[in-house]
C-alpha cells in the first residue's frame, strides 16, 4: 500500500512534466495542424539553460526561470521563421522531416554548447519531505504539480478570456473563416509556436531537478509528451494535461510493480492502443478524423 | 516506352560495370567495407522508398524490421546453430509476419497518425530487443554470429561479401523496377496521389498498402541478415529510432519515388559521416541542416530536385534560342 502511494506520488510528478510537454504540443497542433517532432529538444534546451543560469551563473531563481522559458520561445520562433514558413505547400511528410531535422540540429548544437556530460540540479526549495500514509512526498513534487496546474490554467484563461486567445481558438476551429473575419491567422500560428516551445522549456525547467539533464534527454521526453497528447486527444488542452498525468502514473506503477526496463514501452503500447481504438483520444466526445 | 526500357537496361549495365570494376580493382579493405555498408543501406532505402516514396506512407519504424532480420538470424544461427541460409528465410518470414500483424491496424492511419503509430511500434521493438536479454544479449549486444558459407565459398569481409551484397542489391533493384512498371506500381502511385481517388477507381488500397509494407519489411530483414553476418556483432543501438530516421533521410535526400535515388541517398548518408570524421562533433548539426534544407527547397529529394533544375535550365536555353 505504502509503496503504491509512493509510486503514485512520483508518477504524478513526472506526469505533470509530461502534461506540460503535451499541452505545448497540443496547442501547436490545434492552431497550426503541425506536429513538432523537435518539441522534446525544447524541453532539453529549457533544462540546460536553467542549469546554466541558476546553478552555474547563480542568477536568482525567477530570473533564471524566465530566461530558460524565453530561450525556448525565441528558438521556437526562429525555427518557425527559418524552417517552417519557408517550406512552400508542405505536405505532412515534408513537415515531419523538417521538424525531425530541426530536432537533430538542436541536439547537435546542444552537444557542442553543453558537452556530453549530464548535469544535475538541486531542487527549488530545501524543505524536508512530507510524510503521507507512510510515503514521502517531496516538496519538489508539490512545486512541479502546482506550477503545471497554474500554467495550464493560465493557458485556459488566455484562450477563454482574452481577445487574442479567442482569436487563436477561432483559427484552430477554422482558419479560413477566422481569416475572413479579420483575424491575422498567420500571426496566431506564430504566437502558438512561441507558446508551445515556451511550454516545452517550462517542462525542461521542472524536470531538471528530478533527473539528470543532458543534450540527448529531449527526444524520448518529446515522444512521451506526444503519447500523452494522443491519449488525451490531440488539440484538447485539459485532455493533454490528463493524458500526461495518466501516462506518468501508469509508467511509475508499471516500473515499480512489473519491471523498470519495460517502463519506456508503456507509453508506446498505450499510444498504439489509442491510435487503434480511439484515435480521438480518451476524452474525445466524438470520433476524430484520422486524416 | 521501348526506348525507356532500353534506357533502364543501359543504366543497369553501367551499374554492374561500376560495381564490378570497383570490387575487383580495390584492394583497400576499408573502402570495400564502406561500399558494403552502402549496399546494405541501399536495400533499406529501396524498401522504404517503395512504401514512402511511391505509396506516400510514412514509416518511422524501418529500423525495427532491420533489427528483426538481424536478430532472428543471429539467434537462430548463433544460438541454435541453424544453417544461416535457412535463418535468412526465417528472418524474412518473421519480418513479413510481424509487418502483417502490425500493418493491419496501423496502415489504416495516415499522415501524422501513421507516423506516430509506426514510431511507437519501432520503439517497442527496440525496447524488447534491449530487455529480452536472455535471448538477444540485451544492451551489451549479441556475440557469436557465424560467418556465411556456401559450399566451399566463405563470405568474409572483403570482396566476397561485397559481391554478395551488391548482387542482392541488383536483384532487389530489378524486382522494384519490374514491380513499379506493373499494374501494381501504377496502383501504388495512385495511392500516393490521392487515396480516395484510388479507391474510387477500384484499387483495394488497404490490401495494397499492407502488401507493400510487408515487401519493404522483407527487404529490411534481408538487409539486417546481411548486416549481422557482416559485422558479426549486433547491439540494440544500431536499430533504434535514430536509425529509422536515418533510413527516412536516405530516401528523402536521395529522392522519393526513385530507385536510383535510394542508392544515391544510401551512398550520401553512409559516406557523409566518414567524410565528416574530422568534424565528428558537428555531424549532427550538418545532418539536421541538410535534412531541413533539402526538404524546404527540394521536397521531392535531390534526384528529382536536380533533374527539375536541369530541365528548367534546358527549357530556358531552348526558349532563348
Amino acid at each position: 500500500m505504502q509503496e503504491i502511494i509512493q509510486y503514485l506520488f512520483s508518477g504524478i510528478t513526472t506526469g505533470a512534466v509530461y502534461a506540460v510537454i503535451a499541452v505545448g504540443l497540443s496547442m501547436l497542433y490545434s492552431s497550426t495542424e503541425l506536429i513538432n517532432f523537435a518539441h522534446g529538444e525544447f524541453v532539453m534546451i529549457g533544462a540546460l539553460v536553467m542549469v546554466t543560469l541558476w546553478v552555474r551563473l547563480g542568477i536568482p531563481l525567477p530570473l533564471a526561470l524566465g530566461g530558460a522559458v524565453a530561450a525556448g520561445c525565441v528558438l521556437g520562433l526562429l525555427f518557425e521563421r527559418l524552417a517552417i514558413r519557408t517550406a512552400k505547400n508542405p505536405e505532412p511528410i515534408t513537415l515531419i522531416i523538417i521538424t525531425v531535422g530541426a530536432g537533430i540540429f538542436l541536439k547537435g548544437a546542444a552537444m557542442i554548447a553543453w558537452g556530453k556530460d549530464p548535469f544535475s540540479m538541486p531542487s527549488f526549495s530545501s524543505h524536508e519531505s512530507i510524510e503521507i500514509l507512510g510515503a514521502a512526498l517531496l516538496p519538489q513534487s508539490i512545486w512541479i504539480v502546482s506550477a503545471a496546474l497554474v500554467l495550464a490554467g493560465g493557458i485556459h484563461l488566455f484562450l477563454k478570456q482574452t481577445l487574442t486567445g479567442k482569436a487563436m481558438v477561432a483559427c484552430a476551429v477554422n482558419k479560413k473563416a477566422a481569416w475572413l473575419s479579420g483575424i491575422p491567422s498567420e500571426k496566431m500560428g506564430i504566437l502558438a509556436f512561441g507558446i508551445s516551445t515556451g511550454c516545452g522549456a517550462v517542462a525542461g525547467v521542472f524536470i531538471a531537478p528530478i533527473t539528470m539533464s543532458s543534450y540527448d534527454m529531449g527526444t524520448i521526453l518529446g515522444l512521451k509528451g506526444f503519447c500523452a497528447a494522443m491519449i488525451g486527444g490531440l488539440g484538447s488542452l485539459w485532455g493533454a494535461f490528463a493524458g500526461g498525468l495518466l501516462l506518468g502514473i501508469l509508467e511509475s506503477l508499471g516500473a515499480g510493480l512489473i519491471s523498470s526496463g519495460l517502463k519506456d514501452a508503456i507509453a508506446f503500447v498505450l499510444l498504439l492502443l489509442i491510435l487503434y481504438i480511439r484515435p480521438g483520444g480518451l476524452f474525445a466526445a466524438k470520433e476524430a478524423k484520422r486524416f | 516506352m521501348t526506348e525507356k526500357k532500353k534506357n533502364i537496361w543501359i543504366e543497369y549495365l553501367g551499374f554492374i560495370c561500376a560495381v564490378s570494376v570497383f570490387g575487383l580493382a580495390t584492394e583497400n579493405t576499408y573502402y570495400l567495407q564502406i561500399m558494403t555498408f552502402i549496399g546494405i543501406n541501399t536495400l533499406l532505402g529501396l524498401g522504404l522508398n517503395m512504401l514512402m516514396g511511391y505509396t506516400g506512407q510514412v514509416s518511422l519504424c524501418h529500423a525495427a524490421f532491420y533489427g528483426i532480420g538481424a536478430y532472428t538470424t543471429a539467434i537462430l544461427s548463433g544460438t541454435y546453430g541453424l544453417n544461416p541460409w535457412l535463418a535468412l528465410f526465417c528472418a524474412v518470414a518473421a519480418a513479413v509476419l510481424i509487418a502483417f500483424i502490425v500493418g493491419l491496424p496501423t496502415l489504416r492511419l495516415s499522415g501524422y497518425y501513421l507516423a506516430m503509430g509506426t514510431l511507437g511500434f519501432g520503439m517497442i521493438v527496440n525496447i524488447v530487443i534491449r530487455e529480452w536479454a536472455d535471448v538477444t544479449g540485451g544492451a551489451s549486444g549479441f556475440v557469436g554470429i557465424p560467418v556465411l558459407e556456401a559450399g566451399s565459398l566463405v563470405f568474409m569481409a572483403g570482396p566476397g561479401y561485397y559481391f554478395l551484397v551488391w548482387g542482392i542489391v541488383l536483384a532487389a533493384m530489378i524486382i522494384c523496377h519490374r514491380l513499379l512498371a506493373s499494374r501494381t506500381g501504377r496502383a501504388l502511385r495512385a495511392i500516393h496521389d490521392g487515396e480516395k481517388a484510388a479507391v474510387a477507381i477500384g484499387i483495394n488500397t488497404h490490401v495494397l498498402k499492407l502488401q507493400i509494407f510487408m515487401f519493404s519489411a522483407a527487404l529490411g530483414a534481408v538487409a539486417g541478415f546481411l548486416y549481422a553476418h557482416f559485422v558479426l556483432f549486433i547491439s540494440p543501438e544500431s536499430f533504434g529510432f535514430m536509425f529509422s530516421i536515418k533510413i527516412v533521410t536516405m530516401v528523402v535526400i536521395g529522392g522519393m519515388a526513385s530507385v536510383w535515388g535510394a542508392l544515391l541517398g544510401a551512398a550520401v548518408l553512409t559516406l557523409l559521416p566518414e567524410v565528416l570524421h574530422g568534424f565528428a562533433e558537428y555531424e549532427m548539426i550538418v545532418f539536421g541542416t541538410v535534412l531541413m534544407v533539402v526538404m524546404i527547397f527540394m521536397p521531392q529529394g535531390l534526384t528529382r530536385g536536380i533533374m527539375d533544375i536541369l530541365r528548367t535550365a534546358g527549357r530556358g536555353r531552348r526558349a532563348k534560342a
